[in-house]
C-alpha cells in the first residue's frame, strides 16, 4: 500500500468515528464546539503518530506476552508528554478538554492501531497510518463539533451568527448522540458503504 | 521479559522527566499569568506583585491576594465558591480597601450551557461592578434582594451571589480579624412573609 | 406502509382502521382544544395550526422524497401528533418553537425509526422534552396570551412550580395555598397556568370517556397511573402534609391527566397486554411522583412517559399474552 493511500484511508474508508465507531467516549464528550473537537482530534493524532512510530520501532524486541503492558507504558508516556506541553503552551484548551486528555491513554483507537498495524509494519508506514487515522479522527470530531456548535449555540468556530442561543440540546449530551447518529447516516450515504 | 518491560519503563520515565524539566517553567508561568489576569480584572490598578495569603474562615481555608499601590493596600482578590446547579461556582471577588466590591470574575463553573453558564456574561456579572454591600442587598430579587437573576437560572444566580457574600465575609475576617459567617451552599434566606414570586422567567429584563 | 399492530393470534378482521382510530383521538381532543382556544385565543389557534401543518408537511416530505413510500398522512397520525404537541406547549410559546418541535417529533422521533408503528417513543412527548431541554426559557414562560374569555387567574406560574418554589423557601403547603387562593374546584374546570392542553380536567375527562366508549383505548394504563399517583402521594401526604402535596392536587394539576389519557395510551409505545399496561402505568405514576417530590423539575409526567416508553419492549417480553386455547 502506498504511503498516500495509508494516509487517505483513515479519512474515508477506515474513518475511526464514522466507520469503525472507535473512541466514542471522547467523541461524544468533547465536541461541544468545532474548536474543542479539533483540539481533541489533534491531541489524539499527536499521540497516535508518535506511539505508532515508537511501537513499530520496538515491536521486534518486545516479547509477545508483555506487549500490551509495554504498549500501554509507551502510549501513557506520550500522553503525559502531551499533557505537559498543552498545560504549558495552550492552557485554555487544556482546561476545556480536561479529563479527556489523560484518557487518550485508554482510547481504543490508539491501542487498536498499535495492535492492528504498528507492530507489524515499518516505522514510516506506521507514522503514515497514525497520521491518516489521526486526520480522520480530527476531521470527524471537527465536523461533529461544527454541527453541534451551529445548531446548539448558533456560531461557527466561535463566531456567532445569530442573536441569543441555538437549540441547546445539541450542546448537551443528548444532542451529541443525535448529531453523531445522523452524521454516520449521511457519511455512509455519501460513501455508499452500506 | 522483565528486562524488556523494565527498559521500556526506564526510557519512558527518562523522557517524561526531561519533558517535565523543560515544561516546568512555562507551566508555572501560564498558571501565574492566569491568576494575575484574574486579579487584574477584579481589583483597581496596583503596582508590584500581588501578595498571596490565606485565611481560615468557617473551618475552611480561603486563598486571597493582597494588592498594593504606593505601599498602601489597594484591594483584596478573594477566591470563594458556592454550590450551583452543576457543581461549585468559583468566583474571584475583588474588594477594595474601603469594602466595596470592585469587580468579580468566574474562575470555574460547570453550569448548563445557555442557562447558568451565562453567569460569566456581563449582563449578569456587571451587576457586581462597583457594588457597595452597604447599599445593595446581596440576594436575588426572588429572595428579596437587589440582584436580577439570570433568566430561568435562579440556582446559579444564587450560587454566584452566595460566593460574593462568602468573599465579603472573608474580607471582613481579613480586616477585622473576626470569625466570619460563611456558608458554602446556595442557601435561600428565609422568606419574610412575602408572597410567592412570579415564575422565575418573568422577572429579569 | 400498512398499519400493523402486533398481537398474538387469533386475529379477527375488524372494521377498524388507523384512520378511524386517529380520527377518534382527534375528536376526543376537541374539548381540550376548544377550552385552550377559549382561554388563550388566537395565539393558541396559531400554535395548533403551525404544529399540525408542520407535522403533516414533514411526514409528507419524508415519505415522498426520502423513504419513497406511499404517503401516510391520510391516516391522521401526523395530525394527532401535531395537536398533542401543541397542547403540550406553554400557551405563550413562540411559533418557531412549535415548528422545531413538530419537525423533531415527526422527522426524528417517528420517521427515523420507520414511521408509524416503528417508533420507540411517543413523538409528541419526546419532542416536548427535547424543546424543554433546548429552549428552557421559552418552555418555562407561562405568561398568558389574551383569550376570548378573560379569567382572573391567580398567577402566571404553574401551580406545581409555585409549590416547588415555595417549599424551597421553607414555606409550608398551607401557606403557599393560602397565598395563591388555591381551590380544587378551580383546577377541575379551569386551571390556568400550565401547558395549553392542561387547562381543564373536565375537558380531558370528556375525551377519556369518549375514547373508552368508542373502544379506542382500554382503561388499564390510564387508571393504573391515577391509582399510583394517588397511593404514592397519599402515603407521603399522610406522613407530612406540610411538605408533600395531597393526592387530589397531584392528580388534577400539571400533565397527569393529559399524559395518562392521550400520551401514555399511544398504541405504538405502550405494552400490548393488559397486565403489561398496568406495570407500565404504575411505572409512569411512580416516576412522575418521584420527580415532583424529589427532582429539580416541578413536573415529571413527560419524563416519566418517555422513560417508561423505553422499557416497553422488556414489559412486552415479560407479560406475553396467553396463547389462545391454552390454559
Amino acid at each position: 500500500m502506498g504511503k498516500f493511500r495509508l494516509i487517505t484511508k483513515g479519512l474515508v474508508k477506515e474513518n475511526p468515528t464514522f466507520v469503525l465507531l472507535l473512541g466514542m467516549c471522547p467523541t461524544l464528550a468533547t465536541t461541544t464546539s468545532a474548536i474543542n473537537g479539533m483540539g481533541m482530534g489533534l491531541a489524539t493524532m499527536f499521540v497516535l503518530v508518535l506511539s505508532n512510530m515508537a511501537i513499530s520501532a520496538t515491536a521486534p524486541y518486545i516479547p509477545d506476552k508483555v506487549r500490551i503492558p509495554a504498549y500501554i507504558v509507551i502510549i501513557a508516556a506520550f500522553v503525559t508528554v502531551l499533557q505537559f506541553i498543552m498545560q504549558a503552551y495552550t492552557p485554555a484548551m487544556y482546561e476545556t478538554l480536561g479529563l479527556f486528555i489523560p484518557l487518550i491513554v485508554v482510547n481504543c483507537i490508539v491501542l487498536g492501531r498499535a495492535e492492528a498495524f504498528a507492530n507489524k509494519n515499518s516505522v514510516i508506514d506506521s507514522a503514515c497510518d497514525g497520521l491518516g487515522i489521526g486526520l480522520g479522527f480530527t476531521m470527524s470530531l471537527t465536523i461533529l463539533g461544527l454541527v453541534r456548535e451551529i445548531l446548539g449555540s448558533g456560531s461557527v468556530f466561535g463566531f456567532k451568527f445569530i442573536e441569543g442561543d441555538g437549540i441547546l440540546a445539541f450542546v448537551l449530551a443528548p444532542g451529541a448522540f443525535l448529531a453523531l447518529a445522523y452524521l454516520i447516516v449521511i457519511f455512509r450515504k455519501i460513501t455508499r458503504m452500506n | 521479559m522483565v528486562l524488556c518491560l523494565g527498559i521500556i519503563c526506564l526510557v519512558s520515565s527518562a523522557v517524561l522527566a526531561g519533558v517535565y524539566a523543560l515544561t516546568k517553567e512555562p507551566i508555572a508561568a501560564a498558571a501565574a499569568a492566569k491568576t494575575n489576569n484574574a486579579i487584574t480584572q477584579v481589583v483597581p490598578a496596583y503596582d508590584g506583585e500581588p501578595e498571596a495569603a490565606s485565611i481560615e474562615a468557617g473551618g475552611q481555608q480561603y486563598d486571597y491576594y493582597i494588592v498594593k499601590k504606593d505601599g498602601e493596600v489597594a484591594g483584596y482578590a478573594i477566591t470563594a465558591s458556592a454550590t450551583g446547579f452543576g457543581g461549585p461556582v468559583t468566583v474571584m471577588v475583588g474588594v477594595t480597601a474601603d469594602g466595596t466590591v470592585y469587580n468579580t470574575s468566574v474562575l470555574s463553573q460547570s453550569e448548563t450551557p445557555g442557562l447558568g453558564a451565562k453567569c460569566t456574561e456581563p449582563e449578569f456579572a456587571d451587576q457586581f461592578k462597583n457594588l457597595d454591600p452597604a447599599s445593595v442587598k446581596l440576594a436575588v430579587t426572588k429572595d428579596g434582594g437587589d440582584i436580577d437573576a439570570i433568566t430561568a437560572s435562579t440556582i446559579t444566580s444564587r450560587a454566584y451571589v452566595g460566593a460574593v457574600n462568602n468573599a465579603l465575609a472573608v474580607y471582613r475576617a481579613i480586616v477585622e480579624g473576626s470569625t466570619p459567617d460563611v456558608s458554602t451552599g446556595a442557601t435561600v434566606p428565609a422568606a419574610d412573609g412575602q408572597d410567592a414570586e412570579e415564575c422565575q422567567t418573568q422577572q429579569s429584563k | 406502509m400498512s398499519k400493523v399492530l402486533v398481537s398474538p393470534s387469533p386475529h379477527i378482521h375488524a372494521d377498524i382502521s388507523t384512520a378511524r382510530i386517529m380520527r377518534d383521538v382527534v375528536i376526543a381532543l376537541l374539548p381540550s382544544v376548544a377550552v385552550s382556544i377559549l382561554y388563550y385565543g388566537w395565539h393558541s389557534v396559531m400554535l395548533l395550526a403551525v404544529s399540525v401543518i408542520t407535522c403533516i408537511l414533514v411526514e409528507y416530505l419524508i415519505t415522498r422524497f426520502l423513504l419513497k413510500n406511499p404517503c401516510t398522512i391520510s391516516d391522521w397520525s401526523a395530525a394527532v401528533t401535531g395537536v398533542l404537541l401543541a397542547l403540550n406547549l406553554p400557551p405563550a410559546c413562540p411559533w418557531w418553537v412549535a415548528m422545531i418541535g413538530a419537525i423533531f417529533a415527526i422527522g426524528v422521533v417517528k420517521m427515523t425509526f420507520g414511521g408509524l408503528g416503528q417508533n420507540l417513543f411517543n413523538p409528541a412527548i419526546a419532542s416536548r422534552v427535547f424543546l424543554l431541554v433546548s429552549f428552557p426559557v421559552a418552555m418555562t414562560n407561562w405568561a398568558r396570551p389574551a383569550g376570548f374569555l378573560n379569567v382572573d387567574a391567580t398567577s402566571g406560574a404553574t401551580l406545581l412550580g409555585t409549590v416547588k418554589e415555595g417549599l424551597a423557601k421553607g414555606d409550608t403547603l398551607s401557606q403557599i395555598f393560602a397565598a395563591n387562593d388555591f381551590s380544587y374546584l378551580q383546577t377541575l374546570f379551569i386551571n390556568i397556568g400550565g401547558s395549553a392542553g392542561e387547562i381543564s380536567a373536565i375537558a380531558i375527562l370528556v375525551g377519556f370517556i369518549y375514547l373508552l366508549a368508542r373502544k379506542v383505548i382500554r382503561p388499564h394504563i390510564t387508571l393504573s397511573i391515577w391509582a399510583t399517583v394517588i397511593v404514592f402521594s397519599g402515603i407521603f401526604w399522610l406522613i407530612n402534609p406540610d411538605q408533600y402535596t395531597d393526592p387530589l392536587f397531584n392528580l388534577l394539576t400539571g400533565g397527569v391527566l393529559l399524559g395518562s389519557v392521550f400520551m401514555a395510551t399511544d398504541y405504538v409505545t405502550s405494552p400490548m397486554s393488559a397486565r403489561g399496561g398496568i406495570v407500565f402505568g404504575v411505572g409512569i405514576g411512580l416516576l412522575t411522583m418521584l420527580i415532583r417530590y424529589f427532582g429539580s423539575y416541578p413536573e415529571g409526567v413527560s419524563f416519566a412517559i418517555l422513560i417508561m416508553n423505553s422499557v416497553v419492549p422488556l414489559i412486552n417480553k415479560a407479560f406475553k399474552q396467553k396463547k389462545y386455547g391454552r390454559a
